[in-house]
């Protein structure tokens, strides 16, 4: 069963082509990641899909349903990149992630004890349910983006998308979120995410989407690194937990599988 | 002079249950922007010959809902935008008085500084009125409302009716500022939306929690300042108003000591993330 497709997409920013005629199928159960340098238009793509940005021309649709007539946000989970700037205004852990439980709720009916022990359980699944009481400030980088991806857990969501979730985080949370994100797609969940190295997730990836100048370059299996980048010695300017494994990143550079 | 009291503590109770929200979104100043639009609704009014009070309510809602506008399409700054509302606010108001027939600028004056201590019994009513549907609404939508003003791109994502609740504060924002302040004052108004929100949160940890303490901060900064308005014979509004501040004050510098004495009793916090570096324990 199809959980998004893509036909013919077109996004524009000011009168700029950002992406064209873009066609995507994410099936259930699928773990598909976006990849592509900066500016290739790889997180316009997921905020297409998920209505944040209009499409200029072609059709999405999701869970069969055309995007345009979609109610039932709460089979997905959205993580953002990262955790807007504070406000100054506090906000406990078990506060951020209990917002994940509205699209489930509705914003009229109060809060109970089954979103609660969802909270409860969202927050243990990745790691940081010791912590539910702190201010989300007081939390390093990759603590918060766990934080965000408990939130969308907390909802029971059938798919997950993740915009870039590993960028500027520690090697330690990364394979906290690998593992989080390794018993999501084993229990059936879709996993759709945007990043620009892979890292500890490369072994979940099922089909890797290259987007390049605003269009599909590469679709299929996790592209191989290339030049410089096989090389054993080669420098990545992030962090690794244990000793040097190959890793894949996608740069323009490398040379993709002809397709 | 109970009636004051009375007037005074509603308002205390209901500013920071609003005002925490638009402190989240960075728009603090709003309660006194949408105050001077309302000048100029009372200047249609009085030119119009209509009731200024019920002119000065759809002024500002439209004020209060064109800024919002205009802040949800992000050309221009949130700041900017409050700027252009006082500035035409006050403007519009002073020219559309002085075009009309009753043209004292009294009028203005009453409108913007109210006056507490001759609250009849019907703007009481009104006060409690407004002060039981704001509260419903603010404490009743607390979850969307937070989730909206913490992450609205997530809020768009869960199927929140992101732009209705943005249009709701919004409006509920105008309503409550234009019908309090001609009793209690703008300044009042617009100063018990924020100061409790920034006294509380020096020291608390969570949404829930700020919005508790601000509005006993509220409430308690009402209860004092009139009756230390009556006792010194001061104008009840700016006492409150300067007491507010005070709490805040005090609790800033009292949470600063309370941390520099923690320090030197606790041990760091033995949490640490693990070295991305490798450490080297002998040095050549």
């Amino acid at each position: 069963m199809s959980v998004v497709t893509v036909s013919h997409a077109a996004v524009s920013y000011g009168g700029r082509a950002v992406l064209q005629d873009i066609d995507l199928d994410v099936r259930a159960g699928q773990v598909v990641a976006i990849l592509g340098t900066n500016g290739s238009g790889k997180s316009t793509l997921i905020r297409t899909i998920l209505g944040l940005v209009p499409a200029t021309a072609g059709e999405i649709t999701l869970f069969g349903v055309p995007q345009r007539r979609f109610r039932q946000w709460s089979r997905i989970g959205y993580v953002p990149q990262r955790m807007g700037a504070g406000s100054g205004v506090p906000a406990t852990v078990g506060e951020v992630v209990a917002s994940g439980r509205l699209a489930r709720r509705g914003i009229f009916r109060p809060s109970g004890a089954g979103d609660r022990e969802a909270v409860r359980v969202a927050l243990d699944d990745v790691g940081l349910l010791d912590r539910i009481g702190d201010p989300v400030s007081t939390l390093s980088g990759g603590q918060q983006q766990r934080t965000l991806i408990a939130r969308a857990l907390a909802g029971r969501p059938d798919l997950l998308v993740l915009d870039e979730p590993t960028a500027g985080v520690d090697a330690a949370s990364q394979d906290a979120f690998a593992e989080v994100l390794s018993r999501f797609a084993a229990a059936g969940g879709t996993i759709l995410l945007v990043a620009h190295e892979l890292g500890p997730v490369a072994p979940l990836i099922d089909k890797a989407v290259v987007v390049h100048h605003g269009r599909i370059a590469y679709e299929g299996a996790v592209p191989e690194p290339a030049g410089h980048h096989a090389e054993p010695g080669h420098d990545h300017v992030h962090p690794h937990a244990e000793a040097e494994r190959a890793r894949i990143c996608v740069a323009p550079t490398d040379r993709m599988p002809a397709g | 002079m109970v009636r004051a009291l009375v007037g005074a503590l509603i308002i205390g109770l209901i500013a920071p249950a609003l005002g925490i929200y638009l402190v989240q979104r960075r728009l603090s100043l709003i309660g006194d922007g949408i105050g001077h639009v309302a000048l100029t609704g009372v200047g249609v009014g009085l030119l119009l010959h209509r009731s200024p009070v019920l002119t000065a309510v759809v002024v500002s809602v439209v004020g209060a809902i064109g800024v919002e506008l205009v802040r949800e399409r992000g050309r221009t700054s949130g700041d900017l935008a409050l700027a252009l509302l006082f500035y035409g606010g006050i403007a519009g108001g002073v020219v559309l008085v002085g075009l009309s027939d009753d043209s004292s600028n009294a009028n203005l004056m009453q409108f913007l500084f109210g006056s507490l201590t001759t609250t009849s019994r019907q703007d009481l009513g009104v006060i409690a009125v407004l002060g039981v549907a704001v509260l419903v609404a603010m404490l009743g939508l607390r979850q969307a409302l937070f989730a909206v003003c913490h992450d609205e791109e997530y809020a768009r994502v869960s199927g929140l009716p992101v732009r209705t609740l943005n249009l709701l504060m919004a409006v509920t924002t105008a309503v409550t500022v234009t019908i309090a302040m001609r009793t209690v004052g703008l300044l009042l108004v617009s100063a018990l939306m924020v100061v409790p929100v920034a006294a509380a949160q020096q020291v608390t940890r969570g949404f829930r929690s700020t919005m508790a303490a601000a509005m006993m901060i509220g409430v308690g900064a009402a209860a004092a300042g009139v009756c230390l308005a009556g006792e010194v014979d001061t104008a009840p509004g700016a006492t409150i108003v300067i007491l507010a501040i005070a709490i805040f004050l005090a609790i800033t510098v009292g949470a600063a000591t309370w941390q520099v004495l923690r320090r030197r009793v606790a041990p760091a916090h033995p949490q640490t993330e693990p070295p991305d570096v490798v450490l080297q324990t002998e040095l050549r």
